[in-house]
């Protein structure tokens, strides 16, 4: 396999350039619809016949605005990571981690958790592959921390609604919470906890061929990313967007900045806990809490709420019992918990 | 004939794989014997930490996503 004779031929190079100027035009397309943006919303209030200052056109206008800003923004983001996550894949990422000790690990894994493909249908395969590989506990636990909490469509959103100095942050509380979580679990030493015949489970020694991807396949896993993600999360997204729109138009400030304000300490650990039975994703969840800032919720509080409602969410918890025991899942919702506590406070102590 | 077992907890996407492999199959004329495989124990013993999983005649050829229709059928042919 060292001759790749296909690589030069012109016929290929012309199918990657013509690959190539279609994401270049797609681009130009993009940039000119973000542009459209306000005199699109502008214009769809005034054809509605909506007074633009009154509440019901604060709220249309939030949406119409908001609405084709997070799509777009969203395909972007989407896109570029479907093409990063095309170097990666879970059998790849369990090599890079199996030499790797605690700490290193844990930092390793919450990394490589954001860049690596994974949905949470298959999260209980790839927990045993990674044990049984000889991952570590913490280790493997950092990443499935990090995996669905520290994704493209909650860096996304948070970039297009809160800007980016916010979507850093929570990167990196996202990745600490993961890493520090992980750690912990490590250190506790709970593998009597796995159910028992996960610990049996000896992972063979195969290597997945890798299939060979030249640029146009790249390409194409980023628009399938698209076709995939933006497919699935669409509608919560514009729930998300109509709920933060309702809130935006009708619900008075002072309401919410006294329950979830700075001031009210007790904010934060309730916000952890109502988002645990909620299940929803990212796409949901965010544009709800660039309203509830809006109304003067603390920053703390409803990234509290968030990291919850993404990270904890009592689906997966349901789907990993299949390979945890109660005992080992309560302390996984305990010490991510938290992690999540601590994020919380920190944020409402340090952005007054 | 070849021997395909498609590995996966019995998502939407492994009935899917079953389903192409079965089409490229009948497309290729190689006769098949597919095998879904749902254990989990079962699948972590051949190695992969991502379904769906492919293996042909015991080997792995795939693990991860839906596979394409153009590999299935270079693997169905090997």
């Amino acid at each position: 396999m060292s001759v790749h004779l296909s690589d030069h031929t012109p016929s290929e190079q012309g199918r990657n350039l013509r690959w190539l100027a279609g994401v270049v035009a797609a681009l130009a397309l993009w940039v000119a619809l973000y542009s459209q943006l306000v005199p699109f919303s502008e214009w769809a209030v005034s054809a509605l016949s909506i007074d633009a200052h009154s509440r019901a056109g604060d709220a249309v206008g939030f949406f119409l605005y908001e609405a084709p800003k997070v799509l777009l923004l969203l395909t972007i983001i989407v896109f570029a990571m479907g093409v990063v996550r095309s170097f990666f894949s879970p059998e790849r990422t369990r090599a890079l981690l199996a030499g790797n000790r605690e700490g290193v690990g844990n930092v390793a894994a919450a990394g490589l958790g954001i860049v690596t493909p994974f949905c949470s249908c298959s999260a209980v395969p790839l927990f045993i592959g990674f044990v049984s590989a000889g991952v570590p506990l913490g280790v493997t636990f950092s990443f499935l921390i990090a995996a669905p909490m520290v994704n493209e469509v909650a860096l996304g959103l948070l970039f297009a609604l809160l800007g980016w100095k916010i979507a850093l942050t929570y990167l990196a509380f996202g990745l600490a919470v993961a890493i520090v979580a992980g750690w912990v679990i490590g250190r506790l030493h709970l593998e009597h906890w796995l159910e028992d015949w996960v610990r049996n489970v000896r992972a063979g020694d195969v290597v997945v061929p890798s299939a060979k991807l030249d640029m146009v396949d790249r390409i194409k896993a980023g628009l399938d990313a698209v076709r995939d993600i933006i497919g699935r999360v669409w509608p919560w997204m514009l729930v998300g967007i109509g709920a933060g729109a309702a809130i935006h138009g009708y619900v008075p400030a002072d309401l919410l900045a006294s329950i979830m304000g700075r001031d009210a300490w007790w904010s934060v650990p309730a916000a952890v806990v109502l988002g645990i039975p909620m299940y929803s994703n990212a796409a949901g969840v965010i544009p709800v809490v660039e309203a509830l800032i809006g109304k003067g919720a603390a920053l703390g509080t409803v990234l509290a709420f968030m990291m919850s409602v993404i990270a904890l969410s009592l689906p997966e918890m349901i789907i990993l019992r299949k390979v945890l025991k109660a005992k080992l899942i309560a302390v996984f919702i305990g010490v991510v918990g938290t992690g999540i506590l601590a994020v919380g406070f920190l944020f409402n102590a340090l952005f007054t | 004939m070849k021997d395909v077992k498609v590995l996966g907890p019995g998502c939407a996407r492994c009935n899917t794989t079953v389903e192409m492999v079965k089409a490229e199959a009948e497309k290729a004329g190689v006769p098949v014997t597919i095998e879904k495989i749902t254990d989990y124990a079962a699948i972590a013993g051949y190695g992969i930490a991502s379904t769906p999983g492919i293996v042909i005649d015991g080997k792995v050829v795939h693990a991860g996503g839906l596979p394409k229709a153009d590999d299935l059928a270079k693997w169905l042919k090997a």
